[in-house]
């Protein structure tokens, strides 16, 4: 028996997916336990559950690993403000506090954290590159014997773009780009500068470009990079702030696309639609250039996906439309959370050198890798909040679903376990009729609470799919954007631009079809998604349309629900009509005034550990401030002011000393007062300490760099040269237990 | 702490970037300052610089 865990931690979207014998037996991101969106703190609760649901104590876990390698990247942090200095002062104060106390000494946190978890044996531990892990997530779990793999993403160790060949066990890496020439951070650029947030706004530009012209791509082309025919390009980097500053755009770049960023929340203008529209077809043609390049030299018909930019389902169906492989595999959590999946399997076939069979439709049993709740709990959870609610069968759930689904009823569905990813596929859902016209702007605003003009994706039956979309092939994660066949589409009236373009339904199905007449399809196949496939059947029959609207269980800026609690405080405090938990039925309009569901669990730390006053802590402060003192008072400055020791303010450090090692309890008000102050005086003492280290060291070292001609950022673009590629490191398989 | 000092050289020698040395270093006190000081005496110290 082998026991590999995989962890992605410390930087956003933390996770945790345990592999058993190779087989994926659970995997589940931290935000979905602590309720803070993209949590990036230690996947505790996330291990706990890997382990549960395995029925493993920590002791029998083999190999621990972690999704990068944390020396690779301190290299590329330091690399980077050497090449800036000084003009990354406050970027290297920003970054640095958080890198000495804790991303630094890894291996001690991760051992750390194993302690609480209650292990007493710690596992091997593992460090496979950012992208191997990636890399591995895509190529691992695809049905594929053979097949190309293309990561995409903002940044790991210094890799942005990286290509892989992978062959039965192995994964071979081919070249990559680096840092800070990067597709995802010059699409988060974007993202920012339209007004929405870098790692979860990315969506909604690409929800709004369809509705904007792409006027600004040739500006895009040829002001902010320089592509190359095989995809790899160099960012003119004075159009951007991310690598020397904490800004992602510069004062340049505000200017050549006429004004200062969007502030958020304010009103969209058609010059944002036409931004959106324009980097969109900038990165559908770098990708396309990409994988036209992997396939020429590869000759792999397969292609495999991964890294937060695959998560550009119009992209990856243009991709897919055009034909250049044979078949293309997206891993369902393709950005960092699931590097924690990628490397742990990294481990199991790079480290292990355990063997790897392939399998259809794929190893990621539907994605449906999370926790589930059984009948007693969700009862229990029910009858605490004091909700009216009957217990139904499979059939007559589904038909009293589909019927209030068919009247125009938004539900909320929550059955069998989660889903490991950012999409909903029919586990942790909110359904509706695609029909009516004004279901778009009803969830969107009165459920979702969220912006009107961001579509939603349909559920289809896989055998009815070709009926309505002119995508043939399987898209079981939604992770493909398609257009509704030509005769299913309505023309779109040519003088209306921008959102006006959201009142003219463009199908029969409005509510799922973008205004471009394109679709984000989920094919759910009984094999895959059995549960949500009887539902969807049981519409289809009642209504004869073959899907739902299907859009992830929360509201905006919330984590996706998880607990039957989760589900039931969403469906309250939104304009839900009825909930499906688990075989229970709520009505919105049955329920009592009085219903009350507990608040979610505070997993916070109520302040930094070191205030709380253990005795140990209080016996501590008073002996090492007693010397302070003694040393400081009662001998240098008298010594500096040409006296002898003053032995009585000695004898008082003595007595304070010795009274709080006797009586503890009684220095705890002092404790707390002198933790409060320090902590206030870090913040003025961190950055004088970082300044003088970076004015002292960094800078003289980056001016040695600079007059030596070597510049990590590779600044300077080649207008004769016919790549900016480099080879990949072959030694990343033999080294994966190195944090380098 | 050897082991994340013998990580660090091997990692120079592996990347060949012995001139990061010096700052490196500097970086792995203040550090190990950090990560010891809190289970020290100097706690009540350290934890006024950060």
């Amino acid at each position: 028996m082998t026991v590999v865990l995989g962890v992605s931690a410390f930087y956003h979207d933390s996770a945790a997916a345990l592999l058993h014998d190779g087989e994926i037996v659970a995997a589940v991101q931290e935000e979905r336990f602590t309720r803070r969106k993209n949590d990036p703190s230690f996947p505790i609760h996330a291990v706990r559950h890997c382990l549960d649901a395995a029925g493993l104590h920590p002791d029998q876990v083999d190999h621990l690993a972690f999704y990068d390698k944390p020396l690779l990247k301190f290299e590329r942090l330091l690399e980077t403000h050497l090449a800036c200095a000084p003009r990354s002062l406050s970027a290297f104060v920003q970054a640095m506090p958080v890198w000495l106390k804790e991303k630094l000494f890894l291996k001690h946190l991760l051992r750390d954290h194993w302690r609480r978890l209650g292990g007493e044996r710690i596992p091997l531990l593992s460090f496979p590159a950012h992208h191997q892990s990636h890399a591995a997530s895509a190529f691992y779990p695809s049905p594929f014997e053979r097949a190309a793999v293309l990561c995409l993403d903002g940044v790991g160790e210094w890799a942005t773009t990286s290509a892989w060949c992978g062959a039965g066990r192995e994964l071979e890496p081919l070249w990559q780009q680096d840092f800070p020439h990067s597709l995802g951070l010059l699409y988060s650029a974007f993202t920012v500068y339209c007004g929405f947030r870098v790692n979860s706004g990315e969506y909604k530009l690409m929800g709004l470009a369809p509705y904007g012209e792409p006027r600004y791509r040739d500006r895009i082309l040829e002001e902010l990079l320089d592509l190359k025919d095989d995809g790899s390009f160099r960012l003119n980097l004075r159009y951007f702030d991310f690598a020397c500053g904490r800004r992602m755009t510069s004062e340049r770049f505000h200017h050549l696309f006429g004004g200062p960023p969007r502030r958020p929340e304010s009103e969209l203008e058609t010059r944002h639609m036409d931004l959106a529209a324009s980097i969109q077809a900038v990165t559908e043609e770098i990708i396309l250039r990409l994988a036209r390049t992997l396939r020429e030299e590869t000759g792999e018909r397969h292609l495999c996906l991964a890294g937060g930019v695959a998560l550009n389902c119009v992209a990856n169906g243009k991709l897919r439309a055009i034909g250049l492989f044979d078949e293309i595999w997206v891993q369902p959590a393709a950005g960092d959370a699931g590097g924690a999946l990628g490397a742990a399997l990294a481990v199991h076939h790079g480290r292990l050198g355990e063997s790897r069979t392939p399998r259809r439709p794929d190893a990621m049993t539907g994605a449906l890798l999370g926790p589930a709740y059984d009948e007693a709990t969700m009862e229990t959870a029910l009858r605490r909040a004091g909700a009216a609610f009957e217990r139904l069968s499979d059939d007559e759930l589904d038909n009293r679903v589909a019927e209030a689904l068919a009247a125009g009823k938004v539900v909320g569905w929550f059955q069998g376990r989660a889903e490991f990813g950012p999409r909903a596929l029919g586990d942790r859902s909110i359904l509706g009729d695609p029909r009516p016209a004004g279901m778009q702007s009803r969830i969107n605003q009165k459920i979702k609470f969220r912006e009107s003009f961001r579509p939603f994706a349909p559920a289809v039956l896989a055998k009815h799919q070709g009926d309505w979309f002119e995508m043939t092939e399987d898209s079981p994660y939604m992770l493909f954007v398609t257009r509704l066949r030509a005769d299913r589409l309505r023309p779109a009236p040519e003088e209306v631009q921008g959102l006006e373009r959201l009142r003219h339904p463009r199908s029969e199905v409005p509510a799922v079809t973008h205004v471009d007449g394109s679709a984000r399809v989920q094919t759910v196949r009984p094999d895959i998604h059995p549960r949500f496939h009887r539902l969807l059947s049981a519409f289809h029959a009642r209504t004869g349309c073959p899907m739902v609207v299907n859009t992830s269980f929360n509201v905006r800026g919330e984590p996706i629900v998880l607990t039957p609690e989760d589900a039931l405080r969403c469906f309250f405090k939104t304009d839900m009509d009825l909930l499906a938990l688990g075989p229970f039925l709520l009505e919105k309009t049955q329920q009592p005034n009085d219903v009350s569901i507990p608040a979610p669990p505070d997993t916070t730390e109520a302040s930094h550990p070191i205030l709380k006053a253990t005795p140990k802590r209080v016996r501590q402060f008073a002996v090492s401030t007693a010397v302070v003192a003694a040393i400081l008072f009662a001998f240098f400055f008298p010594w500096l002011a040409g006296k002898g020791p003053l032995w009585n303010v000695a004898a008082g450090c003595a007595a304070w000393g010795l009274w709080g090692l006797v009586f503890p309890r009684t220095l705890t008000r002092p404790y707390r007062a002198w933790m409060a102050f320090g902590q206030r005086l870090g913040r003025l003492t961190t950055p004088l300490l970082l300044g003088f280290v970076y004015f002292a060291l960094v800078t003289p070292m980056g001016l040695a760099l600079r007059l030596s001609g070597r510049d990590p950022l590779q600044r300077r673009t080649d207008p004769g040269a016919e790549s900016y590629r480099r080879p990949s490191d072959h030694h990343l398989n033999t080294r994966l237990e190195k944090p380098f | 702490m050897w082991e994340l000092l013998r990580d660090l050289w091997d990692f120079t020698k592996t990347r060949k970037k012995f001139w990061l040395l010096p700052l490196i270093l500097v970086m792995v006190l203040l550090g190990i300052l950090l990560v010891l000081g809190p289970n020290s005496a100097v706690a009540p110290f350290v934890y006024t610089l950060f």
